[in-house]
């Protein structure tokens, strides 16, 4: 079994009408055993940029600590908050520079650029970032999730329709995919707030 | 094969581990301690390389007590977790130890508390937690008869009910396991469920 399916993860990030939705499922498994059903894929960096990380569960958690880590001092040198292209920029480097002993994430960034517009990127686990404009997805579950979002997918979405063909996509390709699932965890993030929902598919 | 687990109460963390000291088809011993006392109230369950094991926790439970000494206050469960996570992720890609670990303890403002931290440094906090081929039978046990907030009596009956588990569907089960427990009143060992008592040595 390949390290990316160790421990089982599935992530969608999906842009709207100035708005964006970033959403994970809550499976932590080790190969065919599940150990918890609330396992959490999606971090918040600031108030306008989500990272998720999915993969490798101990890479996820060493990588998230260290882009807290430099987001931080980013934001005690220049007084201000990391733009989502940047912080895209900046996990691209430091996934890079483990080029001949990566960490075994794939990324995906969602965030409110400037003039609140959203903004969605992945890459793999080297760093070669791949943007895209309406949707992005990552994880065990990819396949499935890339069918999924583009079959459901309309530009312009308003947040609570966004809200709905991301958990119907996530929950549908999660389903086809024993390695993610129990649950699923959306954020669906406007210019004025951040509404956190939780999502009971089928818990197998 | 090595059996290790554990689970959160009202009040109280238990965790229950095999006592087998094991090589190959040889048992060296079966009282073997696989759960260290970190410090008066966190408990240290570990399941794996018997070299590893004994250093990591030594060293471990060495630097717990040295930042009590230096800073005058003990770590919360949750930061000695951390520090256990970050330096099995450390040595993960020069000299990783084979150890897996579920700590327990008790925080006077957050109650009791669990983490299972694998030997590839993932940390998760959970209610139940369980390490070996002991788990696909002692995770199923908890499954069905845990809820949050159990008693004492209904916390050591269903860890009986897990040994017993084991004991008769584990081909190779250990015969001999010990309990300890983690309160307010401090973490101390609870019970030993022992099948087989190993022979006192003959005085000439």
């Amino acid at each position: 079994m390949s390290i990316f399916e160790y421990n089982g993860s599935a992530l969608i990030a999906m842009v709207g009408k100035n708005c964006f939705a970033i959403a994970s499922d809550r499976r932590l498994g080790v190969q065919l055993q599940t150990i918890a059903t609330d396992f959490q894929r999606i971090y918040k960096i600031h108030d306008k940029v989500f990272l998720g990380l999915s993969g490798l569960g101990t890479d996820a958690q060493t990588l998230y600590q260290r882009l807290v880590f430099r987001h931080k001092l980013y934001q005690l040198r220049e007084e201000r908050d990391m733009k989502p292209e940047t912080f895209a920029s900046l996990v691209s480097a430091l996934l890079y520079e483990k080029r001949f002993g990566p960490y075994f994430c794939q990324p995906v960034i969602a965030g409110l650029g400037d003039e609140d517009k959203p903004f969605i990127c992945t890459m793999d686990s080297i760093g070669a970032k791949e943007l895209a404009k309406d949707f992005v997805v990552a994880g065990t579950a990819s396949e499935s999730l890339y069918g999924a979002c583009e079959a459901m997918f309309k530009p312009d979405m308003e947040p609570e329709e966004l809200f709905e063909i991301v958990s119907q996509a996530l929950l549908s390709s999660v389903d086809r995919d024993c390695l993610s699932g129990w649950g699923g965890h959306v954020y669906v993030v406007t210019p004025t707030e951040v509404r956190e929902r939780i999502l009971k598919g089928r818990m197998d | 094969m090595e059996c290790v687990f554990g689970l959160v109460g009202n009040g109280f963390a238990i965790v229950v581990a095999d006592t087998s000291a094991v090589h190959s088809i040889l048992v060296h011993k079966s009282n073997e301690d696989k759960i260290m006392v970190l410090d008066s109230h966190k408990l240290i369950a570990a399941s794996g390389e018997p070299g590893d094991r004994v250093h990591f926790t030594e060293y471990i439970q060495k630097n717990v007590a040295l930042y009590q000494f230096r800073n005058g206050i003990p770590l919360t469960t949750a930061a000695a977790a951390n520090f256990t996570r970050g330096e099995l992720a450390t040595a993960l890609r020069k000299n990783p130890y084979s150890v897996n670990i579920l700590m327990a303890g008790y925080d006077k403002e957050i109650g009791p508390s669990l983490y299972y931290i694998d030997y590839i440094a993932t940390l998760h906090k959970v209610d139940k937690g369980a390490f070996g081929y002991g788990s696909y039978f002692s995770l199923s046990m908890m499954d069905r008869h845990f809820h949050s907030g159990m008693s004492l009596e209904e916390a050591i009956d269903l860890v009986d009910k897990c040994i017993i588990e084991i004991r008769s569907r584990l081909v190779v089960a250990p015969p001999n396991f010990v309990i300890k427990i983690v309160d307010k009143d401090g973490a101390r060992e609870y019970a030993w469920r022992e099948s087989i008592k190993d022979a006192s040595v003959v005085s000439a």
